[in-house]
């Protein structure tokens, strides 16, 4: 377990003091996925710091299984950061060590012996999926995979805890996934305690237990995903629920307009308010000799402004005519979405 | 074209090139190790590193400076006497080695402390996460993350100093710079001279040649 006791955490800048942590208090509790999410700046990096004590708090109590580490000697702390495994945004492997190497440099610093180590850095290997690249260099390797070794790395020294700052946030969504995904089955099979700092509500939605909303150094709301997507109080988990509902209806509109307009492109044209009374879509229709269908529309008219979205489908072209449109749509200054 | 060759002694040319070798090998050895250990000195020492000290981090790095700007020609003469305790004489190849080591050392040192800083912090972090001690931080991350930085500087720095054997050699040090000027210059043996700065050449593209090469081997990134 867990406890963050009254945690503040005050840097002293040049130019003032900046107070990234603000009396913080969370109990994690074991075999937990934990999530710690917040806008960048809210403290998150600064907070899940402190839970492994590479950053000192000015005041409060960090209890882990009873034990308050920030009270351990420089000895005692190394030998407890063993227990506690990180993986971060931009990876931070060597680059002078192949992947096996990579996985086995903690267990070097934990003093164990070749064979043994090599045995352990198979086993990883196997668990993260990566056999058969042991001997590549991480510059051989793409992102997701890269997060694989610093995963099993992380996980080298049997840790009870493992801290995950960012750690698909440099990647792409289908490799988002992927690490995710290996990230619960870690949780499952190895009942290790996770904690996950994001700034993509999409990450905590998909694999927390619970989660603690941040901002500006202090934690807002705190409490099991569900109860916080149905109901959040705070201004800032309502923007992050919105943004994440604008996502996912947007996600599903694609896909079913995709399959009813399988023919063509479809297009998303986002005009401005200076140009939506203007007859555009008529002049490019003549302009580029493309038959287009409406699919949609969404036309605000103020009296002083408009501003609309309009869905369309292009038919009867080839690939070069497809880009010839978009960009006379984009010529009369049209947002242009490809769908 | 023979007569031409006969104008040079072969011997004293042999003579040379092994001097110039000599002083340039050995006093690279030694600045490395003496750069190496007050680069790292003063990387740990920083602000943000492993162990902050102030007092001695401005102190090495003032030293670093003085050394750096005083030429190496003024420095040969500024030292003598010191060269005289250290090695018995100011004459040969031996004695040329105290003003070579003390003006490529603190050169060697800065460019540690550049290579050293270049390594990412994340994975100075990520170690430090681990339980990595500061010792361990050095060893297995700091000087293999930074092997490539510290083996070109290597090589830059063995290039210059081949450059102040041959200064050195003008003040009766002996080596290539010494015939190319003794011979070449005051006494007008041409021959001589040209021959002396092939060698000199000739030594410089298998110190370039041999750095580039190993740099390559242990670039992975
Ligand atoms: N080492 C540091 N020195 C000074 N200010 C810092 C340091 N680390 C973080 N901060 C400041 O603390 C605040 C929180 O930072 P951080 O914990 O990195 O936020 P997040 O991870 O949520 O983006 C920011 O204003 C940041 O500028
Ligand atoms: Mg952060």
């Amino acid at each position: 377990m867990i406890e963050l006791k009254h945690i503040t955490k005050v840097f002293h800048t040049q130019k003032g003091d900046i107070e990234a942590c603000h009396d913080v208090n969370l109990t994690i509790h074991d075999g937990e996925i934990f999530g710690v999410i917040g806008y960048s700046g809210a403290g998150k990096s600064t907070l899940v710091r402190i839970i492994n004590q590479l950053e000192k708090q000015t005041s409060g109590e960090v209890i882990i299984d009873g034990e308050d580490i920030s009270q351990l000697s420089t000895q005692a702390l190394r030998q407890k950061r063993t227990k506690i495994g990180m993986i971060f945004q931009h990876f931070n492997l060597l680059w002078s060590r192949t992947v096996r190497k990579n996985i086995e440099l903690p267990l070097e610093i934990a003093g164990m012996d070749k064979e043994l180590r090599k045995q352990k850095a198979k086993e990883l290997i196997e668990l993260v999926g990566l056999q058969g690249r042991e001997n590549a260099y991480p510059s051989e390797l793409s992102g997701g995979q890269k997060q694989r070794v610093g995963i099993a790395r992380a996980l080298a020294n049997d840790p009870t805890i493992l801290l995950c700052d960012e750690a698909t946030s440099a990647l792409d969504p289908d490799t988002t996934e992927q690490i995710l995904e290996l990230l619960k089955k870690i949780n499952r099979q190895l009942g290790i305690t996770i904690v996950m700092i994001t700034h993509q509500m999409e990450v905590v939605q998909k694999v927390c237990h619970r989660i603690a909303v941040m901002s500006e150094g202090r934690v807002v709301e705190e409490g099991h995903v569900k109860d916080i997507f149905e109901h959040p109080h705070h201004t800032i988990t309502k923007r992050f629920v919105r943004d994440i509902s604008n996502k996912a209806t947007n996600n599903q509109l694609n896909d079913d307009l995709k399959a009813i307009y399988p023919d063509g492109i479809l297009l998303r044209l986002t005009f401005d308010e200076d140009i939506a009374r203007q007859p555009i879509v008529s002049r490019v229709i003549r302009e580029t000799n493309l038959d287009i269908s409406i699919v949609s529309g969404n036309l605000t008219n103020t009296v002083d402004s408009s501003f609309g979205i309009l869905i369309i489908n292009v038919l009867g072209g080839s690939q070069e005519q497809y880009h010839h449109i978009i960009q006379v749509f984009k010529d009369y200054h049209v947002n242009v979405e490809v769908i | 074209m023979s007569e031409i060759f006969n104008q040079i002694d072969w011997e004293a040319m042999k003579v040379a090139i092994e001097e110039t070798t000599y002083m340039s090998i050995i006093s690279l050895l030694v600045a490395v190790v003496i750069g190496l250990i007050l680069g790292i000195i003063l990387y740990i020492t920083q602000d943000d590193g492993l162990y902050p000290n102030k007092v001695i981090n401005k102190i090495l790095d003032f030293i670093i400076n003085l050394f750096r700007a005083i030429p190496f020609i003024i420095l040969i003469f500024i030292i003598l006497p010191l060269t005289n305790l250290l090695v018995g004489t100011m004459l040969g190849a031996t004695a040329a080695l105290p003003a070579l080591i003390i003006s490529s050392a603190p050169f060697y040192a800065r460019m540690c402390m550049i290579a050293l800083n270049e390594v990412d912090k994340g994975t100075i972090e990520a170690s430090k996460a681990m339980g990595a001690s500061n010792i361990q931080i050095i060893t297995k991350i700091l000087f293999p993350e930074a092997k490539p930085a510290l083996i070109s500087s290597i090589t830059v720095m063995g290039i210059s100093l081949v450059g102040y054997t041959a200064m050195a050699g003008c003040i009766g040090a002996g080596g290539l710079g010494n015939l190319a000027y003794m011979y070449g210059f005051a006494r007008r043996n041409m021959a001589v001279m040209y021959t002396a700065t092939f060698f000199v050449l000739v030594i410089v593209f298998i110190i370039q040649g041999i750095g580039d090469y190993v740099v390559k081997k242990v670039d992975k990134r």
